[in-house]
């Protein structure tokens, strides 16, 4: 296949436009060294029936949540997506356009961008938040840098119940900025409170709290936000799965000074990981030090409202290595998304959702728990994730239920050796009760 | 038009959400911890597909028409890619399912992964960054990473004045000091120049080639020389890799890391605003600071390894935008060898072309060969006043999107086109047209160009006053 569009006529009366022969005399600049005398060694070009083909079979290679029961979640999430989110985003006027640099021919994406900053800001009990980073992971990552930044402190904590592959990022981020990360210890399932106690100081510039946790617990986000901010921290809170907020309190209204988050979970597909989202809301006195696109309200020469990009000081290619972040391409398509979504849900919808996902939770959970050998290792409360110890290894359970056609929870033994047999179960309002019941079953027949 | 939420209508909703089919239980949770209020709009599904529908047709994308914003490679997004990438199989997969029941992913990355170094010449690459600005940050903390492994201490990057504004913020967040190189009359990185600033303090230079102004570095060879004498690394902004493909590869310049932007080079849609991807490539003594996880073969089977302990860790959740890499893939594959060679040598072609066209009208601050765009400057306009912002606006009026403007920030009024290799002749003709047409209103009716775009959904937007008085959100 080829897009281009030129005869071999035009291309020709083009050369001959500029004064040239041949296509190579464009590249005559190039030391002749460098130019390549073989073409590049790639399979060959395909037409759109082989190329439709060939996708197909390396898509058949894998098995998916649709075709299996699903109860993996351990931070992305296995939730229905209604047709209409796919069918507004696939309007070429929004997925073909650019980040909206000249906002008269791009209000479409800038004022659902700003119905989104809203949503989130509403959501997570925040006063203002950003059109979007790249994921969960990176939006923490960026909070902790932002909070440092604010506070000119180079320590940061974060607790051992945050989703292992975030404190991954959060450290990597740390390290190339020079920042220390301390890890709190957790307890029955929770940040441990007194070795947060312990940890946080003056010197440091911020807690990073997931909530609910990897876990799936419910933390206590009123003694971690006294704790936090008696020695001046900022804290700063991860909700990786945020359907949660339809039943959970918004961080804003624990005193949460940043909320980062991911947003997966509202209308966007698993993807194999990505493209997901990040979110980030923060207080209004800290909005300088935001990163990201930013979409404000504003007048035309007419009066009429219209919506801008704004605040862009902020911003790398304003302010170069002075800027609040490196960001520049963002997860616009994925807010776009998340946007529809939240409309299509409302505010009964959102409340009902996360009803179905705590109730079906809990039903697995009361369950599993009853079979011989699947023993709980935490008492705190939780909304849609649970973790179990299992008579066998997870691995070996996975392969089990894979036999049946069911993908089993998460193995918690990769990152927290001590957890022996330990497994994180998710269950969403896309597993049926006769779902749940048939993984009791199998699950029976193994105990 | 009004906002979603003003449309709202008690207890309205827009889902079909299953009924609960266990039993309910009290809520365990404590009362605390519990939301009292959602304030979410209350919207039918109809209301929804009416409102965003309306929404997207206030919008202009590559399907609307001529897109020339320099530096973004504004290319057609083939069809096909959109409908391979929400195949079942891709979308629904968990990234933590099994990797016996994720080969098709697996196989898709490390494929692409080798066709990424092919096109580039480098030796290996991960694909986890999740766009341009990530890759260079990712690229910076591996020669962080190589430095402090081999005990040196180099603490600045050196970083042209014509490079992306995501080079120096990200070289900050390395917490690298930023030396800012001074382009030559050429518009080139200067060979004296870069000399002497040059030192064993410095642990690279971010280049990018060609060049934002659209100028290929023709003394490439000797820049990384001098760079690499002094003990440093190469970095390679590969933005502008749709003017190189099959034509020429970063890895044989001399460069030692690349990012790529497969949102701009291979045709993945840039989504008003992203997602986008950006794999980083680099040369094998490199390569125990890549990521984790790397996707390795083991027999015929494809794994996830984590077994790397040099690595700098992890940059982004998961394995990277993989559905982003799934179109980037088909556009490879469709294309082949020839059809990327092709994509190259009809950018500069086009870009080229348009140039000639538009050089009559407009100033040339360089006049050097182009390769896939080129800078022209409004300064002749802007001795009668019009500005390259009105240029731009006008340009809406006649239907197209405006370039890139004032950037690179050593040009006076820049105005940055890449036209890409999607577009025909008609187009570029038509463009040209419309750029000569306002050259000449500039001097016969400037209030025209002050006043523009006057056909478009709202007119000239107040920026002051959103910076002023930022309203960043809706309330009731």
């Amino acid at each position: 296949m080829k897009f281009v569009p030129h005869s071999a006529r035009e291309v020709q009366e083009m050369l001959k436009f500029i004064g040239l022969k041949t296509l190579d005399d464009l590249f005559t600049d190039i030391d002749d060294k460098l130019i390549l005398k073989e073409p590049l060694d790639l399979p060959a070009p395909m037409s759109e029936l082989e190329l439709t083909k060939h996708m197909l079979t390396l898509s058949e290679k894998n098995g998916e949540t649709l075709h299996n029961s699903c109860f993996l979640g351990a931070g992305a999430y296995n939730h229905f997506i209604p047709s209409v989110v796919n069918h507004i985003i696939s309007r070429a006027e929004f997925y073909t356009s650019y980040t909206p640099y000249q906002p008269e021919v791009s209000q479409g994406i800038l004022q659902a961008l700003f119905e989104y900053q809203t949503m989130i800001a509403e959501l997570t009990g925040m006063e203002v938040a950003n059109s979007s980073v790249y994921d969960g992971a990176t939006a923490l990552a960026e909070a902790a840098i932002m909070a440092s930044n604010i506070t000119g402190k180079k320590e940061i904590s974060i607790s051992s119940a945050v989703h292992p592959e975030y404190r991954e990022v959060v450290r990597t981020y740390c390290n190339a900025r020079d920042l220390m990360l301390k890890e709190v210890y957790f307890r029955n399932g929770v940040t441990d409170l007194e070795d947060l106690e312990e940890i946080v100081s003056e010197r440091s510039a911020a807690v990073l709290i997931q909530n609910p946790n990897f876990f799936g617990c419910i933390e206590d986000m009123h003694k971690i936000e006294r704790i936090c901010h008696e020695k001046e921290n900022l804290l700063i809170v991860s909700i990786v799965e945020p359907t949660s907020l339809g039943i959970l309190k918004p961080p804003g209204e624990f005193g949460a000074d940043i909320v980062t988050g991911e947003g997966q979970s509202f209308g966007n597909p698993l993807n194999y990981g990505g493209p997901h989202l990040g979110f980030m809301g923060t207080k209004y006195k800290y909005v300088r030090y935001l990163p990201g696109r930013l979409v404000g309200m504003t007048a035309d020469t007419k009066g009429r409202r219209g919506f801008v990009l704004t605040l862009q000081a902020r911003e790398q290619h304003i302010r170069r290595e002075r800027a609040s972040s490196n960001i520049c391409t963002n997860h616009a398509l994925n807010a776009l998304a998340t946007a529809i979504y939240l409309s299509l849900l409302g505010k009964t919808g959102l409340k009902e959702l996360a009803n179905l996902c705590y109730q079906k939770a809990h039903y697995a959970y009361d369950t599993i728990k009853e079979i011989a050998g699947f023993k709980p290792i935490f008492t705190s409360s939780f909304y849609n994730e649970f973790v179990l110890k299992c008579p066998v290894s997870p691995e070996k359970l996975n392969k089990h239920l894979l036999k049946h056609k069911i993908i089993g929870g998460f193995n918690l033994e990769r990152h927290y050796p001590k957890l022996k047999n330990a497994m994180i179960f998710c269950v969403t309002e896309n597993n049926s009760k006769t779902e749940i019941d048939r993984l009791v079953e199998v699950l029976g027949k193994m105990g | 038009m009004k906002l979603i939420f003003e449309k709202s209508s008690k207890k309205r909703k827009g889902i079909h959400l299953p009924r609960l089919d266990v039993p309910e239980r009290k809520v365990d949770i404590p009362k605390i911890f519990l939301r009292k209020r959602i304030n979410l709009p209350e919207v039918s599904e109809v209301d929804v597909v009416r409102h965003y529908t309306a929404l997207s047709r206030t919008n202009y994308g590559v399907d609307n028409g001529f897109y020339p914003l320099g530096s973004c490679t504004m290319k057609y997004n083939p069809k096909v890619n959109e409908d391979v990438a929400r195949l079942a199989g891709f979308t629904f997969s968990h990234p933590y399912q099994p990797e016996e029941i994720s080969q098709g992913c697996l196989e898709l990355m490390f494929n692409l992964e080798r066709y990424l170094c092919e096109v580039t010449g480098m030796d290996a690459y991960t694909l986890q960054p999740a766009a341009g600005a990530q890759g260079e940050l990712t690229g910076l903390m591996i020669i962080k990473a190589f430095f402090k492994q081999k005990k040196e201490k180099r603490t600045k990057i050196i970083v042209p004045d014509s490079s992306h504004g995501t080079n120096p913020a990200s070289a900050s967040m390395c917490a690298f000091e930023v030396l800012t190189i001074k382009s030559n009359k050429q518009g080139r990185i200067d060979l004296c120049t870069l000399s002497e600033i040059m030192s064993e303090d410095v642990a690279g230079i971010m280049l990018t080639n060609p060049n934002t102004l659209g100028i290929f570095e023709k003394d490439i060879l000797e820049i990384a020389k001098i760079v690499h004498n002094k003990g440093g690394l190469v970095y390679c902004d590969g933005a502008n890799m749709n003017a190189l493909l099959g034509i020429s590869k970063p890895g044989d310049m001399g460069f030692d890391i690349i990012h790529l932007n497969l949102h701009k080079t291979f045709s993945t849609p840039h989504g008003g605003g992203g997602p986008g991807s950006g794999p980083v490539g680099i040369k094998k003594p490199l390569e125990p600071f890549l990521p984790t996880p790397r996707i390795i073969k083991r027999d015929e089977t494809y794994c996830l390894s984590y077994d790397y302990p040099l690595s700098i860790g992890r940059v982004k959740s998961f394995y990277g935008n993989f559905g982003v890499m799934v179109k980037a893939y088909a556009y490879i594959r469709a294309l082949g060898a020839d059809g990327l060679k092709q994509v190259a040598e009809v950018a500069v072609l086009n870009a080229n072309y348009l140039l000639k066209k538009l050089k009559p009208y407009f100033d040339l601050p360089y006049d050097q060969p182009y390769k896939h765009e080129f800078v022209l400057s409004g300064s002749r306009q802007a001795k009668k006043g019009v500005r390259t912002m009105d240029i731009a606006k006008r340009l809406l009026d006649y239907g197209f999107h405006a370039p890139t403007i004032y950037f690179p920030l050593i040009i006076d009024e820049a105005i940055m086109i890449e036209p890409t290799e999607t577009e025909s002749k008609e187009t570029l003709d038509a463009f040209a047209n419309a750029m000569r047409k306002i050259a000449e209103e500039s001097e016969k009716e400037p209030k025209v160009l002050k006043n523009s775009p006057h056909n478009t959904p709202v007119s000239r937007l107040d920026m002051v006053k959103a910076s002023r008085e930022p309203v960043l959100r809706w309330k009731k």
